[in-house]
């Protein structure tokens, strides 16, 4: 009985190691640091709560906090609406499923550092190919990434793409589902949307969840992609100074490590307050089977 | 197989939204490949032009590449004055400038305008309507002035071609320092600095191949230490009824929670007192604590396999780790592969700790090099961004088709069971 309790802790201890080292350790010196005044060569100095103080009192974390909100708030729906509506048409066994779940699912496996340098060069303001075929319809196109208004939208809009990666999760929560419901659906004469909104969509509810909660927790960290299209200063306007953004300049530009870290813990408390949110009102649309 | 599901029943009009958001989905990706072929005078184009066209010059029965032709609207003369503030340059004038050897030339001595005449050859006598053509040079590193012509439109003619050559140009374009890139690319290459290359060797470059070389290394040493170290911990938490397994189990997925930005100013202060800053190390010694998404998806596998098979080989008195090492393994290879799968494409697509890590380029990943390149290019040259991106991706698509079940059951076995 010991025995077992050894060998199992044994087997497990690669990943217990691990969590010590690169997890435990540094998120006890983050707390700890957000503490002092830090910057890599010197010694950290402790300082109390002023590096929160001044947190509260700086506008660019406010900025940062509300650009990233907004994004996240808009890549996570319209993330989750795309990948439903993809994985509900191809639930309806079409012809040549295959394909189209490749085609969808392709875009999602780009390294962010290609899409971002291709999605730029699509949103150019002039020229750009999305606005030419915006102009050919006789529409007017922003100027996407260098408008502070468009900006954020470019990069939702950017963000859809990768829907594929959630659809393959749906599709094949959506295949679960039993056909006998449906039969018994039929039976009680619900025509096509009493069963996708009676049958279907409460059967995903689980799944939806899911991906609401992978989603919301990706998005939260943006970074790549507006480092790369806007820049490591949150162009135009600090329209894409995103968290994660301003803690890499607080970080490794100014080398406040000390600030930095105090960013970091907001925005694990962030992380976990929104989840915990999710997860706690999920109760009333998420349907669990019994 | 009779299916009574009527949302089942399939409908030819539901290729129409498919089609349709496909066709969306797929534009991107063929946009990339086009802009990636197309010669660099025609990338930035308004409007931007689909097929990558080409402009041929055939001169003395040799046809060669020639850059988009210029109209010359007026009648002009092609001189070389002997004298005078031009002399000895080609210079292309107004007709009525140039008379028998001599060329009439606004000049401006002590800030006064001075019309003066000097000696001039005629080279050639350029009527209205010609076109001004340069020699279409394969990369820009190789600087040997191009040759310019000055010639009637019929002697030219446009094909539609792609630019195999971006590719070789992107691959030049990526070497970190300046003066290499105008080497032939054979010699530039040979010049690698390898991974593996002493610090102080002399005569090495940072190339494309350096780039290459780092994402593999991370990607394969990460791979093969997050197969190993997660099946085991997934081992010990599916098929040992130990105390605190669950505990840990709830752990593991906890830590799911807590992002990358959060650790990466610590980590950044423990790697580098451990001397890792600059070197590949971060970026794949974490991966052989495993992961806990890894660890999550075997445990889900080993958990599949029934407990007799397991049993009969401890009454055997086979150790627990030769039950894990020779019998268990070999059942969840597909798990296995979805797992390195899912490693390698993390790893090469990781640009965040790359860049937080990685101070000296020849450590730079192939996602690094491409951005730093970006970054000191960008806005122009996309031509060879686009073909650069391209070489990102391809193996990212190469593994996708080589591996397109893996991938899709994969994904959604993790997501089915959160």
């Amino acid at each position: 009985m010991k025995r077992r309790d050894l060998v199992g802790l044994l087997f497990c201890a690669p990943w217990l190691l691990g969590f010590l080292v690169f997890m435990l350790l540094p998120m006890g010196a983050a707390l700890y640091y957000s503490f002092c005044d830090y910057s890599i060569v010197q010694a950290p100095a402790f300082i109390g709560l002023a590096n929160y103080r001044e947190l509260l009192a700086d506008a660019l974390f406010w900025r940062s906090l509300y650009n990233t909100l907004y994004f996240a708030a808009g890549a996570v729906l319209l993330g989750l609406l795309t990948s439903l509506v993809l994985a509900l048409l191809l639930n309806c066994r079409v012809r040549g499923l295959a394909f189209y779940r490749t085609v969808f699912f392709l875009p999602s496996l780009m390294p962010v550092v290609a899409g971002s340098i291709l999605w730029m060069w699509m949103y150019a303001g002039d020229g750009g190919i999305i606005n030419t075929a915006l102009k050919a319809v006789g529409l007017p196109g922003p100027a996407w990434l260098a408008d502070p208004r468009f900006a954020k939208p470019a990069l939702i809009l950017m963000s859809m793409w990768g829907a594929g990666h959630a659809m393959v999760i749906l599709l094949a929560g959506l295949q679960d589902i039993p056909t006998a419901l449906y039969e018994a659906a039929v039976i009680d004469g619900a025509g096509w949307w009493q069963r996708l909104r009676h049958v279907t969509v409460p059967l995903v509810t689980p799944v939806i969840l899911f991906n609401l909660v992978m989603g919301l927790i990706v998005s939260l960290q943006v970074f790549t992609q507006a480092f790369i299209m806007t820049g490591a200063s949150g162009a135009p306007e600090r329209a894409t100074l995103f968290y994660v953004l301003r803690l890499y300049q607080v970080a490794f530009r100014d080398l406040r490590m000390g600030y930095g870290c105090a960013m970091a813990w907001i925005l694990f408390l962030v992380i976990l307050g929104l989840t915990a949110l999710l997860i706690r009102f999920s109760g009333k649309w998420v349907q669990y089977e019994r | 197989m009779s299916d009574k599901n009527p949302l089942h029943r399939t409908s030819p009009w539901l290729h129409l939204p498919l089609v349709l958001l496909g066709l969306l989905f797929l534009f991107p990706l063929v946009w990339l490949v086009v802009s990636s072929l197309q010669p660099r005078e025609q990338v930035g184009l308004i409007p931007p032009q689909w097929l990558p066209r080409r402009h041929y010059l055939t001169l003395d029965g040799r046809t060669f590449p020639v850059t988009p032709p210029e109209p010359i609207l007026s009648e002009q003369r092609l001189v070389k004055p002997l004298d005078g503030p031009d002399r000895g340059r080609r210079r292309l004038v107004a007709a009525g400038r140039y008379r028998d050897g001599q060329l009439t030339q606004t000049v401006f001595t002590d800030g006064r305008r001075e019309e003066r005449v000097f000696p001039a050859e005629l080279i050639q006598a350029v009527p209205a309507g010609s076109r001004y053509v340069r020699e279409w040079a394969p990369s820009k590193y190789r600087t040997d002035t191009p040759r310019e012509f000055y010639v009637s439109p019929d002697r030219l003619s446009v094909r539609i071609q792609p630019v195999w050559g971006n590719y070789p140009e992107a691959v030049r374009a990526l070497t970190a320092g300046e003066d290499a890139k105008k080497l032939p690319l054979r010699e530039l290459l040979g010049r690698t600095r390898w991974p593996w290359t002493p610090k102080d060797a002399p005569e090495h470059t940072v190339t494309f191949l350096t780039y290459l070389a780092n994402s593999l290394v991370v990607a394969v040493l990460g791979m093969i230490g997050t197969l190993l170290s997660s099946s085991l911990v997934a081992y010990g938490l599916a098929r040992i009824q130990w105390r605190g397994r669950g505990l840990l189990f709830t752990l593991i997925l906890a830590t799911m929670m807590v992002p990358f930005p959060v650790l990466m100013v610590p980590l950044y202060g423990l790697f580098r007192s451990l001397g890792w800053i600059g070197t590949l190390m971060p970026l794949w010694v974490p991966a052989w604590c495993g992961s806990a998404f890894n660890i999550f998806l075997l445990r889900q596998f080993f958990l599949t396999i029934p407990a007799e098979l397991t049993d009969a080989a401890r009454i055997d008195g086979c150790s627990e780790f030769g039950i894990y090492w020779r019998i268990m393994l070999p059942l969840v290879k597909p798990a296995l592969a979805v797992v390195a799968l899912f490693h390698f494409l993390y790893a090469w697509n990781d640009f965040l700790a790359p860049l937080i890590f990685l101070t000296e380029p020849e450590t730079f990943t192939m996602a690094l090099g491409l951005q730093q390149y970006q970054s000191q290019h960008g806005g122009s040259e996309w031509h060879l961004l686009m073909a650069a991106s391209v070489l990102l991706v391809l193996p990212v698509v190469a593994l996708f088709f080589l591996a397109q079940k893996t991938f899709v059951q994969g994904i959604a076995t993790t997501g089915g069971n959160g």
